[in-house]
């Protein structure tokens, strides 16, 4: 094949009606799937708030200060309050969906929604394939704690007070990170929601 | 060109044995290393590198009289950039338990080399058809070498194959098998086991 070198124009004008065409195809692709990414996001979201919340019949997202709270009704009454919690994991980021009772004193249930965590260990705080009677102890422990003063991580022990989680055994950081990025959010939800004036939005 | 050109059917087949792309010319080994951990990520993988494969090789053996030579690396990275988001975003939108679990691997579609080395060696120098069938062969080479590693790798790390429990309560897994030392442990046996398969056919 001869290889004839090129005017830098015809460079130019090749090189752009390829990015151009590239951009074409991408603009028509993304306004197909965007609103399907949008709504496999939220049905996430949705899931997990029904996991993690008491037995309710309704629920309905609050602002306040600024922070989006997940209200759950049984009839009337409130009976739980979820949030989301996001914070630096051991690879990056972590972000779950935390329940609690409405006056965000005890914890109802604990859901993980997106993390990047080491394969086979970091991993373990969603899903422990070596604990096949309950691969999904890690968050099922938090179920029933109350945060109060504060959650602790404890090695190689089993839990003996009410904020006490056990941590994964060869993945400490991770186990360490979902306690401490749920200490600071709790703290910080509680102000919100118990300060600020609420914003209905559905 | 002068080459006496091989038939179509070993245009194909190439891709699958003599120049598998993981176990001959060791190309593309980033994604190989990194997702098979299961059987599905390694379909997955393979399926979505297949299709950006044989897009790229459609779109650059079409423009290959057009692309001056001085741009063509960079015509051919725009080109695979663009098929790679397509891929990221159809996962997303369609498979988004998948596309969580391949992570950021997905979009470093880009820089796999396999792809661009297939656009460089052939595509850009060969017709449409031909290019078609060597990004067929190529990425079907490479997606049953990736799966038959997530199998290999999930089966010793997780006592399972495509999600489905196959060894019971006494298996402990090798949780090594699941992590990065794994796939290099899995992918050595792999090659050495190739080699040696076409060691013995050399002296046969």
């Amino acid at each position: 094949m001869t290889q004839h070198t090129s005017g830098s124009g015809k460079m130019v004008l090749v090189l752009t009606l390829i990015a151009a065409l590239s951009g074409a195809i991408l603009a028509a692709w993304d306004s197909y799937t965007a609103p399907k990414i949008t709504y496999h996001r939220e049905q996430a979201l949705l899931v997990a708030i029904s996991q993690v919340l008491p037995a309710h019949d309704s629920t309905r997202t609050v602002v306040r200060n600024g922070q989006t709270f997940y209200e759950a009704f049984a009839g009337d009454s409130l009976v739980g309050v979820g949030f989301q919690a996001l914070g630096n994991g051991f690879q990056g980021q972590i972000r779950m969906m935390l329940g609690m009772t409405p006056d965000l004193e005890s914890i109802t249930g604990l859901e993980i929604l997106e993390q990047v965590e080491t394969p086979g260990l970091g991993t373990k705080i969603v899903h422990d394939p070596s604990q096949r009677s309950e691969p999904e102890w890690f968050t099922n422990q938090f179920n029933g704690l109350l945060p109060r003063p504060e959650l602790t991580v404890i090695k190689n022990a089993t839990p003996t007070h009410s904020n006490e989680i056990q941590a994964i055994t060869g993945a400490t950081i991770s186990s360490q990170a979902v306690v401490r990025i749920l200490n600071q959010q709790i703290e910080s939800a509680r102000q919100a929601f118990r300060t600020g004036s609420g914003v209905v939005h559905g | 060109m002068a080459k006496k050109q091989i038939s179509i059917w070993q245009e194909i087949v190439k891709g699958l044995w003599r120049e598998n792309p993981v176990l001959a010319t060791l190309l593309g080994l980033c994604p190989t290393l990194a997702v098979t951990n299961t059987a599905v990520n390694g379909l997955a993988m393979g399926l979505a590198t297949s299709f950006v494969l044989l897009s790229s090789s459609l779109f650059i053996s079409i423009l290959r009289h057009f692309i001056p030579h001085q741009v063509r690396i960079a015509s051919y990275i725009v080109i695979i950039a663009a098929f790679v988001t397509v891929a990221d975003r159809f996962l997303a939108g369609f498979f988004p338990v998948i596309s969580q679990s391949l992570g950021p691997y997905v979009p470093l579609i880009v820089v796999n080399c396999l792809i661009l080395g297939r656009q460089e060696a052939f595509s850009s120098k060969n017709k449409i058809g031909r290019s078609l069938l060597d990004g067929i062969g190529m990425g079907l080479g490479f997606s049953l070498v990736l799966i038959a590693l997530g199998m290999v790798r999930e089966l010793l790390g997780s006592g399972s194959i495509f999600g489905i429990t196959l060894l019971g309560e006494w298996f402990e897994p090798w949780m090594v098998m699941i992590l990065p030392p794994g796939a290099f442990l899995t992918l050595g046996f792999f090659i050495a086991i190739a080699n040696w398969i076409n060691d013995r056919r050399a002296t046969a």
